[in-house]
């Protein structure tokens, strides 16, 4: 709420997709701010992943656009949204299941030696630092990472989106693979990120989860926006009435999806 | 092949390659062809481990080993190409009708140039084929198992159009070096040297492996078991050398040498040792570029990592079509190198060359290591996988077993072998 003025870090416009003459997305129009943690609402195929999706690059939308610290940005290709400082936690996690922490961590981004080979130990030595902030217990840096838990998987995604600075973090649900204690270790870490001033998309559909870590709250139904709110301003049970009917509730700014 | 080890390795050997960090599956692959060596060995009453028969072992492998270290990527990117046969089939067409009639007409005949030209010759050609393969695979979508099916047809048709079915013959001299035999090997004291500077470099490049990691504060290997392994590899390569040198050249070969060098021919013969092979050093030499290939540059972490995870790889930025579109590229090139080996070992390009050996290679990759799920595989093992494929099938020749009976017992190998090797998969997870 501290956010009220200033240029949002992203701003996504009317944006529409469609597979196969079906809207996925049909005109939405979501933002979000420095130090903000926005939560993206919906059941399964309302369409939140594949929002996701278009500002992490993975797909192009076929109508809208994108603003990054209010300058129009043209998002082609993940290695794009990456120039931007927008990291995505996948819900699968996307890792190579073949290759190492370094190596997934590092995908895409390797640290070479002067003589154009891979600098593997450079890559280790960097990955032994930002997992010992993240997972501290986390010795199995030579092996694949298919051969890891659940939560330490969980920790390398992780890690891969936050080493590079990210300005702008997508998660997609988070969570839904993790125990009680990591679930805890995850959001401790949104409200870290959120300190150092980075702005948090949260996927979710875990309404409970996203009550305690949004600031605002954004819910779609079949693919178009119901409404957009502040959690001080709606209790869970009218975002619930959002979710499931599609009906926006006087605390909320209503959008082209509502009933 | 590899699942010798797998009933029940004591845990002391366990421990034993952990602390040495060697991968079990490789010791298993060679412990297999140890007992192929001997067995055949036992069989033809001490003729198998001969230096003269490991000599032309070693030769006939080189053509399915080059081969099979680009097979290994391609498989690893869950692709397949079955038309690596009919591209060598075909650039060895190509090879011949340039260094045999296209060159002489330009150049005269013998001319030093002849051979270097037939040989960039193959490399473009088969590089063109499959970066070609490699645009309809990745770019068109069209499933590499079509693309390559289509290739072996369209390939080997072609390799008879070029010339209408004439054998082409004979080589170029200087080119016929690539494919063996007496010319085709570099005698005694160049293979010591190349010998002595191979296990230089091993204990070189073991050193500065572990200095980088203690630099960094990593956890090493025992002082001990680098230095058994960098003996264990020198043995292997001194052997190998002393191996080479054992095998003489045939008397009236050496006779011809000794009065080309203006040596006297003495009473009790000249004893003049072949030396390693030119084509082996090729395929050595095409096997260590391809595992630093795949292991110390970015092209073969994307390789690994698209067969890992296509979706991942796409998502992390990685160009995968165009990787894809490579990895066809270089198994093309490396088809080419193969055709330049074997037409220069028969001496002559004929249209039937490479019959069959798109399925010898994959078999060598999957005997190897190379999981067809994808993500998984190593050069070295493809190479070794070669090996074992040629061992079973010189040594069946060597005992007069029938071919019919000869392909038999390839195929049954290959199937209770990638049997084993699942297995043993399934049993370490």
């Amino acid at each position: 709420m501290a956010h009220e003025t200033g240029t949002p870090l992203v701003e996504m416009r009317n944006i529409s997709i469609s597979f196969g003459g079906i809207k996925a997305v049909d005109d939405v129009t979501v933002d979000l701010r420095p130090g903000e943690v926005v939560g993206l609402l919906g059941h399964n195929g309302a369409g939140k992943s594949t929002l996701i999706k278009i500002l992490s690059g993975a797909y192009r939308p076929d109508a809208g656009e994108i603003y990054v610290n209010g300058t129009r940005a043209d998002i082609a290709s993940p290695r794009d949204a990456k120039a931007q400082g927008i990291e995505t936690i996948y819900q699968t996690l996307a890792l190579a299941d073949n290759i190492d922490a370094a190596g997934n961590i590092f995908l895409g981004r390797e640290m070479m030696t002067p003589y154009g080979t891979l600098d593997d130990a450079s890559m280790e030595a960097e990955t032994r630092k930002v997992m010992a902030r993240l997972n501290p217990h986390f010795r199995r840096f030579k092996e694949p990472v298919k051969a890891l838990s659940g939560g330490q998987r969980q920790s390398v995604a992780i890690a891969r989106a936050i080493y590079f600075n990210a300005r702008v973090l997508i998660m997609d649900e988070p969570t839904a693979a993790l125990g009680p204690a990591e679930t805890k270790q995850v959001a401790d870490l949104v409200l870290q990120l959120k300190k150092e001033g980075i702005g948090i998309f949260l996927i979710s559909h875990d309404i409970h989860d996203v009550f305690d870590l949004a600031d605002r709250v954004s819910v779609m139904k079949n693919g178009r926006l119901v409404g957009s709110a502040k959690v001080s301003d709606v209790t869970q049970d009218e975002v619930l009435g959002m979710i499931i009917l599609g009906k926006c509730p006087p605390g909320a700014i209503p959008g082209p999806g509502a009933s | 092949m590899t699942a010798t080890t797998a009933p029940t390795p004591a845990s002391s050997f366990g421990t034993l390659t952990s602390k040495l960090e060697i991968d079990v599956r490789l010791i298993g692959m060679l412990a297999a062809l140890a007992v192929i060596w001997i067995g055949f060995d036992l069989l033809s009453g001490g003729v198998f481990l001969t230096p003269r028969n490991l000599w032309n072992l070693s030769v006939q492998t080189a053509s399915v080993a080059v081969m099979a270290t680009g097979m290994v990527l391609i498989i690893v990117t869950r692709n397949i190409d079955l038309s690596v046969g009919a591209i060598l089939g075909f650039v060895g067409m190509i090879v011949g009708v340039v260094q045999a009639r296209l060159l002489p007409g330009l150049l005269g005949f013998e001319h030093w140039l002849t051979a270097p030209l037939a040989v960039l010759a193959a490399l473009v050609t088969g590089g063109l084929i499959g970066l070609f393969h490699g645009w309809l695979i990745a770019y068109l979508a069209i499933p590499s198992f079509i693309v390559t099916l289509g290739g072996l047809l369209v390939w080997r048709g072609a390799a008879w159009w070029v010339t209408t079915g004439q054998t082409v013959a004979p080589m170029d001299g200087r080119f016929k070096v690539l494919g063996g035999g007496i010319e085709g090997a570099v005698g005694a004291t160049a293979t010591w040297v190349i010998a002595a500077i191979a296990c230089g470099l091993i204990v070189v490049a073991l050193g500065l492996a572990r200095r980088r990691r203690v630099r960094f504060g990593f956890p090493v290997r025992a002082g001990w078991a680098d230095a058994v392994i960098a003996a264990i590899a020198c043995g292997a390569v001194l052997g190998a050398a002393a191996i080479a040198n054992a095998y003489p050249v045939p008397v009236g070969a050496a006779r011809r040498l000794a009065e080309a060098q203006g040596i006297a021919w003495p009473d009790g013969g000249l004893f003049i040792p072949h030396g390693i092979a030119v084509p082996v050093l090729i395929a050595v030499a095409v096997g260590l570029f391809m595992t630093f290939l795949a292991t110390r540059l970015r092209f073969g972490r994307y390789v690994f990592a698209i067969g890992g995870n296509p979706e991942a790889a796409e998502l992390s930025g990685i160009p995968t079509r165009w990787v894809l579109m490579k990895v066809f590229g270089l198994m093309g090139v490396l088809c080419g190198i193969s055709a330049c080996i074997s037409t220069a070992r028969l001496n002559a390009a004929t249209n039937a060359a490479g019959t069959l050996d798109e399925l010898y290679v994959i078999a060598a990759a999957v005997i190897g290591g190379t999981s067809l799920a994808g993500g998984v595989g190593t050069i070295a093992g493809a190479m070794l996988g070669a090996l074992v494929m040629q061992s079973l099938q010189s040594g069946m020749v060597l005992l007069g077993v029938d071919t019919p009976l000869q392909n038999i017992v390839v195929g049954a190998v290959l199937v209770v072998a990638v049997w084993l090797d699942g297995l043993y998969r399934r049993r370490i997870r």
